[in-house]
């Protein structure tokens, strides 16, 4: 009963990207998208079944037997427990709630049948990235979102920047696989099995393990972390990610895709637990990456490059609170985050809908008026991320700047700068984007308005659930540590008594969020500051805005040195073997000209030959 | 029998299929009609019949003269096909000069 359950919640969009791929040209517009989206409804709806039956104990699954060498063994296998399930919960959820938004978005492209397609097939790697059993099958669903994020980047391959930034996403994040699939080599060498519970077995039982071993596959597996969850130094394809539909950019680049590394890390908690070193780094460069990111956003006036660096910015903080080993905060952060940011990306998907097709938000104002549904939705998903009380965004990033201060005070004071700036950016946006007058031009002026209800409603949801998800996991009585508690055998993180410390580091919070907003309202809304055109920008907001010109550095150390050891390789050493070669045909081909002149045709000629030959044969032979 | 090869003796006999031999493989290579090369093949053919069957009575064996008689049957038959042949060469080219037979270059 459970299998077929899980196999139903598995194929199930796979079977919805079947059909889109086959037959969805001919079905029509109308079909493919009740079919894609019934396709991940069900699932949702296979997950709400087994999440409101499931018992303490994690359902194991074994599909088949997968690949066998001597005696290391490995199963195609799922695995459902309380992290899966809740992974499972928001990525079907919020991914039913996004394929509908889609149906009306994507409804004037001509190739929406493929659009629902790639997504159906996004949501069934995810889906079998969560629920892999072990390594190498959790790795199909990391190769298989990684390829669908590429696909869906590209969308509009006709614009040849957009393929390029599929292309770097693509690229960036094999870098970060060849890390995880190291990882995975390094654990399945030392401990023979890939199973997570297995794995989870052997560490806890065995006392001397071989820690610099362990210490390098746990590095290894954050560097691939890092690659799909876009941390320094691999993050730079998330921002040019928003070349692909906005929908896309709502469920893969900010609510699910990403967040895989923090899955895969919560995952593997029992290793990272090992190694305290890798531990710091993890938190090092989610702290590191959460402020430069959000410094970055704040001066980037295309309305998704800002959410962009803005998700950047809070995987940063999940990160942190990773190398705290606080697992269930950064997974209460992961949820939170994935309602906020999915309805901000959908809101300003409406946006740039209504304004046809425009980013720039220095072309935006005064939307309030003619978009009211759109407006209220983003200004309360912009209230939850900046950490206004009580909001979801408050109780999620407070718990990581909780843990942060008990930990490591520098840190906290860079996840709470970061904090600051997210408040400030997040409502530069909405000044820019809703208040004020309009800025763009007349005929867009007379087209505004509100998106039709296919696309309010998911905003709407989305916006309940940034305001009311707090409740999951309030301090003091979380219902979502007591859920995920049999996953993590030692209590990493003991329940903080709500003292004096706590509430006031919840009043600084506050205070540095409400902070952020007073500036971005003196400074966009009473001065009505517009952002300068690009020619005008000077100084340090020239560096943030050219994002501290971290591709150019990257292109000057890496590409260009690539570039240049592959045009030496062509000019200098192809030329030269082509030529030995070619110099070898040619040689051949002399022979063969010269030796054709002897096959003359005359008769006379080969009777000569003939005998002549016979005689010298026969003197060899007898002489 | 034996005495007549006693009287000539077996070294003359082979001389004398040398030297036929010998002009039969002059005449292949020097001469152009192909009738003259055709006869200069059949000398080269006799000189060995008859080496044969010179050997076959010194050493009292018939195997060799049976030899001959397949040989020259053989022989027979060649010169029927080679001749056809030579005749229809001769009915489309016009010629039986073997240095105008070029047709055989690739």
């Amino acid at each position: 009963m459970d299998t077929s359950l899980v196999l139903v919640l598995l194929l199930a969009p796979f079977l919805g990207f079947l059909f889109n791929v086959f037959l969805g040209k001919k079905a029509g517009k109308s079909i493919v998208g009740i079919v894609g989206t019934l396709s991940v409804v069900v699932s949702f709806a296979v997950t709400l079944f087994l999440f409101a039956n499931a018992n303490q104990k994690p359902l194991e699954i074994n599909l088949f037997h997968w690949i066998s060498v001597e005696r290391f063994d490995v199963n195609f296998g799922l695995l459902i427990d309380q992290l899966s399930l809740t992974w499972l919960l928001f990525v079907t959820g919020i991914g039913s709630l996004i394929h509908l938004y889609s149906i009306s978005y994507m409804h004037e492209d001509e190739k929406m049948h493929s659009f629902f397609a790639y997504l159906n097939l996004f949501i069934f790697f995810m889906i079998t990235l969560v629920i892999g059993s072990n390594l190498l099958v959790m790795f199909i669903g990391w190769e298989g979102v990684g390829l669908c994020s590429y696909l869906l980047i590209g969308f509009w391959y006709k614009n040849q920047d957009f393929n390029d930034a599929a292309k770097k996403a693509f690229i960036m994040n094999r870098i970060g696989d060849l890390g995880f699939l190291i990882g995975i080599f390094i654990i399945g060498s030392l401990f023979n099995t890939l199973e997570f519970t297995s794995l989870q077995h052997i560490i806890s039982k065995v006392s001397d393990i071989n820690d610099l071993w362990i210490a390098i596959a746990a590095l290894c597996l954050f560097i691939g972390a890092c690659g799909k969850s876009a941390q320094i130094p691999l993050y730079t394809w998330l921002p040019d990610a928003m070349a692909g539909p906005t929908p896309v950019s709502a469920l893969i680049h900010a609510a699910t895709m990403v967040t895989a590394g923090i899955f895969m890390v919560t995952r593997l908690h029992f290793v990272f637990d090992q190694v305290p070193s890798v531990q710091n780094i993890i938190a090092i460069v989610g702290g590191v990456t959460s402020l430069v990111a959000a410094t970055i956003a704040l001066t980037q006036n295309d309305i998704k490059k800002v959410l962009a660096y803005s998700t950047v910015s809070q995987l940063g903080l999940m990160f942190l609170a990773l190398g705290f080993g606080a697992y269930e905060i950064a997974v209460f952060h992961v949820i939170t985050h994935a309602f906020f940011k999915a309805c901000l990306f959908l809101g300003s998907g409406s946006v740039i809908h209504g304004l046809h097709g425009e980013q720039d938000m220095r072309k935006m104002g005064g939307l309030k008026k003619a978009m009211p549904i759109t407006f209220l939705t983003m200004l309360i998903a912009s209230l939850a991320i900046s950490g206004i009380f009580p909001l979801a965004g408050f109780w999620s990033k407070d718990e990581i700047l909780m843990t942060a201060f008990h930990h490591n005070i520098p840190l906290w004071v860079m996840g709470s700068i970061a904090s600051i700036m997210t408040a400030f950016y997040m409502f530069r946006l909405m000044y820019l984007t809703f208040f004020n007058s309009f800025r763009g031009t007349e005929e867009q002026k007379h087209h505004l308005h509100e998106s039709p209800s296919l696309i309010t409603l998911p905003l709407i949801i989305l916006a309940l659930l940034s305001f009311f998800g707090g409740i999951i996991s309030l301090p003091g009585h979380s219902w979502l540590n007591a859920y995920l508690a049999p996953l993590f055998s030692k209590v990493s993180h003991e329940e903080h008594t709500l003292g004096v410390t706590e509430y006031s580091l919840m009043a600084i919070a506050t205070i540095g969020a409400l902070l952020g907003i007073g500036i971005a309202y003196k400074k966009y809304l009473k001065d009505n500051t517009i952002p300068s055109e690009d020619a005008e920008i000077t100084g340090l907001t020239k560096v943030l805005y050219n994002k501290y010109y971290v591709d150019e550095v990257y292109d000057a150390i890496i590409i260009k040195p690539v570039n240049a050891m592959a045009s030496f390789f062509r000019d200098s050493v192809e030329t030269s073997l082509s030529a030995m070669v070619f110099g070898l045909g040619k040689v051949t081909n002399e022979l063969a000209v010269q030796g054709k002149k002897i096959h003359n045709g005359s008769v006379g000629f080969y009777l000569f030959a003939f005998v002549i030959s016979v005689i010298v044969i026969l003197t060899y032979l007898f002489l | 029998m034996g005495n007549i090869l006693n009287q000539i003796g077996i070294e003359n006999y082979i001389f004398l299929c040398v030297i036929l031999f010998c002009i039969g493989v002059f005449g292949v290579l020097y001469r152009r009609n192909a009738i003259i090369v055709f006869m200069s093949i059949e000398i080269m053919l006799n000189a060995v019949n008859l080496l044969f069957v010179a050997f076959s009575t010194y050493h009292q064996d018939a195997q060799g003269q049976i030899f001959v008689f397949f040989s020259m049957a053989v022989a027979a038959a060649e010169v029927a096909v080679g001749l056809a042949i030579l005749v229809s060469i001769f009915r489309n080219m016009g010629t039986i000069d073997v240095g105008n037979l070029k047709n055989l270059k690739g």
